[in-house]
């Protein structure tokens, strides 16, 4: 048996890319209705390919049977009420098909991506909705990352899908001077379901790293389209590359954190610094400085190893402008810890001084 | 040599499983298949899928199920080819549907057409 090889994380991708699809088509208020034609094809493919090879094109072959079962679904559930749905169904009379093309399916991923991030979701309910909408992932992976379990996280989802519905959000681009504002909210969801991958206590290593990955590659989605490709969206991916580039060396072989100042450098690696760079230059073209620039700049000085008092200075002025946008506890304390990497540097002795 | 089947008895996936444990799980059991295969030991087999199943009972009455334990379930089968019961359950112990707790494989000779089985 000679059969392609199948693509590492297939039905993860195209889970977002079906779900995200057919979401728009059936309407927000029937995401879970999406996501479960999207789960019977993968089902469907198991019970096919198992036995009978991979198909030359596994993407088209999901997707034409995702077309089908939506097309039963629909007939069944006669969803005369959604307007896409309607005029749809009135055109596959004449065998119209879904919109498969690249184009349709990465605006409908964004555009699902700022459904999920709409304001009157609660954050929590939005990270987990996106991971499940737009990362692919399973209940109990999401419980695994968040450290909690099935109940809880089946709980928030149903809640923010009941949002979706009650405050009849649209799968749609937000209009041109909405976006920025909508923005924000993207940005911040992102930028947590990052955080949640590069900082949870979950002992699953690869998941964390996929959590931090699919950030990425959403955020990617955004520099993308040309509306959104600004500044704050280059700059966060520019922090989220400088930190992805300690992944390896900031584990042991017993999965245990190491400490910065004890990380191996070489294992850091230099393409994702080369990318947070490149990306960090594209968000300074342009006025707005964002908290994300100034993260990422701080970011872009730990991936400099050597031990300067030009590095923890710059550090230090970029913490301080930091907090002059968002003041937080901790944000000082890390400041000001950094003031005192920066004055032992500069005068070892005052140190000596002030701890006798 | 004798043949035997292979069944399957385990809970519906779609319900439980992410995209990737799906995949995960493909995987595992075309490697299973594949390991029988490369022996010349493998025949044939088949999904069960779990939809759009029927029971038919006494009187001819039609039902979407129910199945009974929703683990006992069959959810598909090989063939293959053994020279004792028990080489066909060292086979069944490397399917990925053992991993399931409470899920099994049944092992089973098939009957043969000469007249001396």
């Amino acid at each position: 048996m000679n059969q392609p090889e199948l693509i590492p994380h297939l039905f993860r991708t195209e889970f977002r890319k079906i779900t995200s699809v057919l979401g728009k088509l059936l309407g927000a208020g029937r995401l879970e209705m999406a996501e479960d034609i999207a789960s019977e094809t993968f089902l469907a493919a198991m019970e096919t390919w198992t036995y009978k090879g991979i198909p030359e094109n596994p993407a088209a072959w999901l997707y034409a049977v995702a077309k089908n079962k939506a097309k039963n679904v629909i007939a069944r559930n006669s969803l005369f009420d959604s307007k896409r749905a309607k005029e749809w169904v009135r055109n596959s009379q004449n065998e119209e098909v879904i919109d498969w093309s690249e184009k349709n399916i990465a605006d409908s991923q964004l555009q699902m991506l700022f459904a999920l991030c709409h304001p009157a979701i609660p954050a929590e309910a939005q990270i987990g909705l996106s991971l499940r909408v737009l990362c692919g992932f399973g209940i109990d992976e999401i419980a695994n990352a968040f450290l909690t379990n099935r109940e809880v996280i089946n709980k928030r989802l149903f809640r923010a899908r009941e949002k979706l519905r009650e405050e009849k959000i649209e799968i749609a681009f937000p209009e041109e001077k909405e976006i920025l504002h909508r923005l924000e909210t993207v940005l911040k969801t992102l930028y947590l379901l990052f955080s949640e991958g590069y900082y949870s206590e979950s002992s699953d290593n690869v998941l964390r790293e996929d959590l931090c990955l699919e950030a990425m590659r959403l955020t990617h989605l955004l520099t993308e389209y040309e509306p959104t490709n600004l500044p704050n969206v280059n700059a966060l991916l520019s922090l989220m590359s400088f930190h992805a580039s300690r992944f390896e060396a900031r584990r042991n072989a017993n999965g245990e954190l190491v400490l910065y100042q004890d990380q191996d450098e070489r294992k850091w690696n230099q393409e994702l610094i080369a990318q947070g760079i490149y990306f960090l230059n594209k968000a300074s073209q342009g006025k707005l400085l964002s908290k994300y620039h100034l993260e990422a700049g701080i970011a872009y000085w730990h991936t400099q190893k050597a031990d300067t008092s030009e590095k923890w200075e710059s550090i230090l002025q970029l913490y301080n402008q930091l907090l002059q946008i968002e003041y937080s506890p901790w944000l000082h304390l890390t400041a000001h810890l950094r003031f005192q990497r920066l004055m032992e540097k500069k005068k070892p002795l005052l140190r000596l001084k002030n701890s006798s | 040599m004798d043949e035997f089947i292979l069944i399957f008895r385990h809970q519906d996936g779609s319900k439980v499983a992410s995209p990737e444990q799906m995949q995960t799980w493909m995987k595992q059991t075309m490697d299973w298949i594949q390991s029988i295969a490369a022996k010349g030991k493998f025949v044939s087999g088949t999904a069960l899928p779990f939809a759009d199943a029927r029971v038919v009972h006494h009187k001819g009455i039609v039902t979407n199920g129910p199945f009974g334990d929703i683990k006992e379930t069959i959810g598909g089968f090989i063939i293959v080819k053994a020279e004792s019961p028990e080489e066909a359950a060292e086979f069944a112990k490397g399917s990925p549907v053992l991993q399931g707790d409470g899920n099994t494989v049944e092992v089973r000779k098939i009957a043969k057409n000469d007249g001396v089985h």
